[in-house]
């Protein structure tokens, strides 16, 4: 571009000035960089240093090249946000990691030039992000589903002022709570069942002009994006409403376990086997009452049975705990012996788990009486008016441990998630049918092109960063909350449900401004495709971790910048190279690439490639920096946003460049990932199994390219796996393209 | 069976959780263990034990009376306290021990030739007719309570143990013809007939 | 400083002639050192010993103890009641806790001591010798009396049972007190570090159970030895006892060749102190201590 005028600065604080000879790093800033203007300074992100920067763009400079410390650090003394800028990591990068020494100098000052010319060459090629700013934006939340979860995210967001559409499949508000007699306790002492408080909140929704409900109600599109969600409403006298909203909270939370599923444990084959909400609706019938059978009969002797169909290793039903039927049971334990102590009750569990206050609950039950057991049940017969249970005691050995004459038993059969359709094929295979049976029907119905619901873990939860963003879930925009993310009880969903709705809320600012969410907050930079040269191969829309991108009639991508989380897995994928980001681009780094010097075959220099995430390998590279250790002074670091961004024009380029080796390092994937676009790592490793063949075809060693998981915390290992990684590429001998 | 045993069966029926909270010493806090093993394996004998203390909360729970009475598991407690520090849920387990011997020992029931029973019976009997131990008797109760002959066949065993006791002067021969003693020996035996009165009286140990 | 009063609780143990007289003789020599003036509670009794629940049971067992307290809070107003046996504290202090929290059980004990003449109060605290030297004086102020560091002799400090569980001394970790180490090494002795620190040696048990009981205490020893100890160090005269006495059977039992003296840390205090090896009661030992000896001979 004509009007570029770009400034590099050279910092000799920190110890750069007596390490490295940074008279010679500004002059190849001139010659190599190109750059207009070069200035050295003492102490760069001193106030002297951070203002002669700033009249320099006061002055007409567009692009600065800052040669001091890593991009991670001083970002609040080098914020100038009208400006493109790199930065050269001669701290953390270079003199951190490198000893010190005559006989080092040397290299380690090559390692310092080459970033100032890779800083020099990346600045070049950036514009600075403006965002999108002609979006309009709906500042209404959708909150899908009417139970705890859903209404305590319509209370919550309505209390910050913002309006709601609160959609219930069921004739009234509840859900699974409102079928309770009693919940588990919440408060000190958690000794207790305490009242529901559904009623409370029903009436508080009523009264709350900022909460429109929709009874009988499913959805029946979702349409648009963050900030611009079209909602068609199906309502029961089939008419179809619609809505606009601009962010989604799913909270259309758990079906019991299908008692059926467990005939040897009585499940179905008798009225006296009952599941939790079976005891639940004895309970109310009961209304504080002694709790009868289904046949009227008084209950003497009630045994629960624990993990029903649940915690199986067999394959046959659901593999995961529920965590929260053990309470339940307890509860449920305690209506009896509330009401009379001289009822026989007992728990038959195989791990009581008790999260949260459970523990002290566990106690209090405990002190009423209730007897707990330890022990796998096997069996539950009938026997003449009352059932036979026996079970495998688990303390005194007894396999045929039998309670003959129970009335009643419950079991406690696990929460199975409403999360709609799985549109991950390759999922669906490992799942049993009686699991998958319940999520036929889509909650959504979003019109996204990769399917109608929000991605799921193979468990059938959606999908979400479990550790850095658990509400971020693989849509932008939809937050899932309450059990449809995970098991879990009421106390839990309605933290869930505050914690959604703040990020439904922030989703709907983000989207106004063009800002993106989660792990790139705040990046105004968003996906522009050059369509003239699209070759409609649908890799983008269909690899995009977040299913941003629809497609046209002509087949062409369409993005969705509010749906967008920057991860520029899509410019990875991208064959013609037609996706960029303006302040990211296959150019971008391609002429990082390029910009290093080659030293000829026969220095006996070699030259290494590394394009590390910059959300866990590149902060775990500068860690080293900072305890100071060492790694090879051959190797020249970039980072990218996600593996998955990594286009392998890259990699040739740098194979046929000269270099030596490459090394990817990105965050872990698979079932349990660290992915923070989840879907980027993988992706990366999937492409680069295809980068053997180019190998081949150059004559060169597989082990020249390289993939390597690398975890925030690997501050020894990592410069570990890049020495061993130079002292193999000295073994395997130097590339014979250098040229 | 005793009296006190069949009276005791005829109360409390099957519910033998209830008689042992009744009855023994801290045994209301028996419904109160979470079955974690942790006093089972904290316990110095606990692999000569039958049943370890878990176990015995778990068979008092699931009523076998019979089972944990006649057992010598709880006589195998040597009182270090391991398992109380331990429990998470701090039950006096030491005590529960204590307590469920000494009921056993009461209603008849406990084994008849256990070692620590017959140990622990001739040691408080020593120590309340005088008010104070005295060493000498009881080591020799101890090693004739299986008659004279092994009596003297375990007493040459240890000669050398006593022996060396006596040459150290911690072991008196004189004790046995002028023990150590309180004064008020006569208030001692009413204050503990009267506590042994009240203690059957609020287990139910009376006969009727 | 003042003159330190207690109501003494000996136990039966330290009776003249009785397995731990020797005990008695160093804490005497001890308090001389440090002050203390020690009154026997007049006509105590037994404290039952955890053995003898099986015949004696709650009640009786807690009058028992009681019967001490309600003496020393009458005739011995005001002063805390120290007990040198591990198992005498351990019963005193448990039926002191039992009777301040539980008013039935209190009743009925008063209801029982009456008959004796006597009242419990609750007034008189429970304390471990050991407790009076660490809490009433302090490692500083025990050190300033040392004439005659125990330097260059390794000692295994074995705490044992009861004198750490239930109730712990000093607020330590029952599974690692260090208040022992700190004693040997304020008199100037090395505390080595062994791994049964707190193992039971067996208790009561040591006689009615032998062969597990002698298990024990071969472990007991065996990590002493095998971690450099020259003596082992104990605040517990059943633990003295057992670990002592029993040697010879242990190493008939296991071919082992055990020959370690077992000491109370108030004969370290006494020697330390300048005492005598009589004024120690190093006489009253099965395994002689000729190392101690010599050195309490020495000027
Ligand atoms: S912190 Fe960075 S900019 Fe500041 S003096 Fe150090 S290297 Fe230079
Ligand atoms: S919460 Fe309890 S009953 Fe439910 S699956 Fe987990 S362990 Fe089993
Ligand atoms: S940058 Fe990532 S989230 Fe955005 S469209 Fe591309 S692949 Fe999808
Ligand atoms: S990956 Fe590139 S070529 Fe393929 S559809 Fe997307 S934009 Fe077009
Ligand atoms: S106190 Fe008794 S039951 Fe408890 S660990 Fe010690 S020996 Fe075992
Ligand atoms: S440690 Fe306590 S809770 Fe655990 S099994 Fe033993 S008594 Fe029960």
């Amino acid at each position: 571009m004509a009007d570029q005028k770009i400034a590099a600065y050279v910092c000799q604080g920190c110890g750069l000035g007596e390490r490295l000879d940074t008279k010679a790093l500004a002059q190849i800033a001139k010659t190599d960089g190109k750059a207009h203007l070069i200035r050295e300074h003492e102490f760069l992100c001193n106030a002297d240093g951070v203002a002669t920067i700033q009249k320099d763009i006061d002055e007409g400079v567009t692009h600065i090249a800052i040669a001091a410390c890593s991009r991670r650090s001083k970002t609040e003394a080098f914020y100038f946000p009208t400006v493109a800028m790199s930065r050269a990591n001669l701290r953390e990068g270079v003199i951190w990691v490198r000893p010190e020494g005559d006989e080092h100098q040397e290299t380690t000052q090559e390692m310092a030039q080459d970033y100032v010319r890779m800083a020099c060459a990346e600045a070049k090629k950036l514009v600075q992000p403006m965002g999108n700013t002609d979006v309009a934006c709906d500042a209404t939340v959708l909150v899908v589903g009417g139970g705890i979860t859903g209404m305590t995210a319509a209370l919550e967001a309505s209390k910050t002022g913002y309006k709601v559409i609160l959609v219930e499949k069921a004739a009234q508000l509840g859900g699974w709570a409102g079928k309770l007699w009693k919940r588990v306790p919440f408060k000190e002492p958690f000794a207790d069942p305490a009242d529901t408080g559904v009623e409370a909140m029903i009436t508080a929704i009523a009264a709350d002009g900022n909460i429109k409900v929709y009874l009988n109600a499913t959805i029946a599109k979702t349409d648009g994006a963050p900030g611009r969600f079209m909602i068609d409403i199906a309502t029961e006298s089939g008419s179809v409403a619609q809505e606009h909203v601009g962010s989604i909270v799913q909270a259309s939370g758990f079906t019991l376990y299908d008692m059926n599923k467990l005939p040897e444990l009585g499940g179905g084959k008798s009225p006296h086997v009952v599941d939790q909400a079976g005891l639940e609706a004895l309970a109310k019938a009961a209304n504080g009452g002694a709790i009868k059978r289904a046949d009227g009969s008084a209950v003497n002797t009630v045994v629960f049975v624990q993990c029903a169909g649940q915690r199986d290793d067999t394959g046959k039903h659901l593999s995961y705990c529920s965590g929260t039927c053990c309470n339940t049971s307890i509860k449920q334990a305690m209506y009896f012996k509330d009401q009379n102590p001289d009822v026989d009750t007992v728990v038959i569990f195989d791990d009581l788990r008790t999260p949260g206050n459970g523990e002290d609950f566990y106690r209090s039950a405990q002190k009423k009486g209730v007897t707990f057991t330890k022990g796998k049940v096997s069996s539950v017969e009938a026997n003449g008016s009352g059932l036979k249970v026996v079970f495998n005691d688990l303390i005194l050995g007894d396999q045929n441990a039998t309670i003959e004459n129970a009335d009643l038993v419950v079991l406690a059969t696990g929460q199975v998630p409403n999360s709609g359709v799985n549109i991950d094929p390759s999922k669906l295979e490992e799942e049993t049918e009686s699991v998958a049976e319940f999520k036929q029907i889509s909650i959504l119905n979003l019109s996204y092109r990769q399917g109608p619901d929000v991605p799921q873990l193979k468990q059938g939860f959606v999908d979400s960063h479990f550790i850095c963003f658990p509400y971020e879930s693989r849509r932008t925009g939809i937050y899932p909350a309450g059990p449809v993310r995970r098991p879990m009880d009421i106390a839990q969903a309605t933290e869930d449900a505050t914690g959604a709705t703040m990020k439904a809320i922030q989703a709907i600012e983000n989207a106004a401004v063009g800002r993106a969410a989660h792990p790139r907050s705040g990046d105004l930079s968003f996906p522009i495709v050059r369509i003239e040269g699209c070759t409609q191969c649908k890799r983008c829309t269909v690899e995009c971790p977040f299913g941003a991108i629809d497609e046209d009639e002509k087949r062409y991508p369409v993005f969705n910048e509010s749906r967008c989380r920057r991860c520029g897995t899509c410019m990875g994928a991208c064959p013609v190279r037609v996706i960029s980001f303006e302040n990211y681009s296959v150019d971008s780094v391609g002429s990082q690439i390029k910009a290093v010097d080659m030293p000829d075959e026969f220095q006996e220099k070699p030259r290494i490639l590394i394009l590390a995430c910059e959300n866990d390998a590149y902060p775990a590279l500068d860690m080293a920096g900072m305890n100071h250790n060492n790694y090879s002074a051959y190797v020249r670091i970039i980072p990218v946003r996600c593996l998955g961004s990594v286009n392998l024009i890259w990699v040739t380029d740098a194979l046929n460049s000269g270099y030596d080796g490459v090394m990817m390092m990105g965050c872990k994937h698979g079932d349990n990932y660290q992915c923070h676009f989840v879907k980027g790592s993988e992706i990366a490793s999937q492409r680069l199994s295809k980068v053997d063949e180019t190998l081949k075809s150059l004559n060169l060693e597989p082990e020249r390219v390289q993939n390597f998981e690398v975890a925030i915390t690997d501050i020894e290992r990592v410069p570990q796996l890049i020495n061993d990684y130079a002292a193999k590429i000295q073994e395997i001998g130097m590339s014979p393209f250098k040229f | 069976m005793s009296d006190l045993n069949t009276q005791a069966v005829a109360k409390y029926r099957n519910n033998f959780l209830k008689e042992v909270e009744a009855c023994v010493e801290e045994g209301d806090w028996v419904k109160m263990c979470m079955q974690c093993g942790v006093c089972s394996g904290s316990c110095p004998f606990g692999p000569h034990w039958d049943h370890p203390p878990q176990e015995l909360f778990m068979m008092i729970r699931a009523g076998k009376r019979e089972e944990v009475l006649t057992s010598s598991s709880m006589w195998m407690c040597t009182s270090c306290y391991n398992c109380i520090v331990r429990c998470p849920r701090e039950i006096p387990i030491t005590h529960i021990m204590h307590g469920l011997a000494n009921y056993a020992h009461r209603l008849g029931l406990a084994p008849k030739n256990q070692p620590t029973r017959h140990f622990s019976g001739l040691f408080w009997n020593n120590i309340i007719k005088t008010g104070r131990v005295n060493e000498l008797k009881l080591s020799l109760g101890l090693y004739f309570r299986d008659g004279l002959v092994s009596g003297i066949k375990v007493g040459m065993a240890m000669a050398s143990v006593g022996i060396g006791m006596v040459l150290a002067k911690r072991l008196n021969p004189i004790e046995l013809i002028k023990p150590h003693g309180c004064k008020d020996t006569k208030g001692i035996h009413a204050m503990l007939k009267k506590a042994r009165e009240i203690e059957d009286r609020r287990k139910g140990l009376t006969a009727a | 400083m003042a003159t330190k009063e207690y109501a003494f609780y000996p136990g039966c143990s330290s009776q003249p002639g009785a397995s731990a007289s020797n005990y008695l003789t160093s804490v005497n020599s001890m308090c001389k050192t440090l002050d203390i003036k020690l009154t026997e509670i007049p006509d105590w009794n037994c404290c039952g010993a955890s053995i003898g629940y099986a015949e004696g049971g709650e009640l009786p067992r807690h009058a028992m103890n009681a019967r001490n307290l309600a003496m020393a809070e009458r005739e011995l107003p005001g002063q805390k009641v120290v007990a040198t046996c591990a198992a005498c504290w351990l019963s005193a202090r448990e039926t002191k806790e039992r009777l301040d929290h539980n008013s039935t059980m209190r009743a009925d004990a008063n209801e029982a001591l009456k008959e004796a003449g006597l009242e419990y109060q609750g007034k008189a605290e429970v304390m471990h010798m050991v407790e009076v030297l660490i809490e009433d004086f302090g490692y500083d102020e025990l050190k300033k009396h040392v004439v005659k560091p125990l330097e260059g002799i390794k000692f295994a400090g074995y705490v044992g049972c009861q004198t750490n569980r239930p109730f712990g001394i000093d607020g330590e970790s029952f599974e690692n007190p260090v208040y022992l180490d700190k004693l040997v090494e304020t008199m100037g002795g090395e505390a080595v570090a062994y791994d049964q620190k707190v193992t039971c040696c067996g208790g009561a048990l040591a006689f009615s159970e032998p062969e597990k009981s002698q298990k024990q205490i071969k472990d007991i020893v065996e990590s002493a030895y095998d971690h450099g100890a020259e003596m082992i160090v104990t605040p517990c005269p059943l633990c003295q006892a057992n670990v002592e006495i029993y040697q010879g059977a242990v190493n008939k039992r296991y071919g082992t060749k055990f020959n370690i003296p077992v000491l109370y840390y108030s004969q370290l205090m006494t020697l330390a102190y300048g005492g005598s090896a009589k004024e120690a009661g190093l006489d009253g030992h099965i395994i002689k201590a000729p190392k101690l000896e010599a050195f309490a001979a020495k000027k």
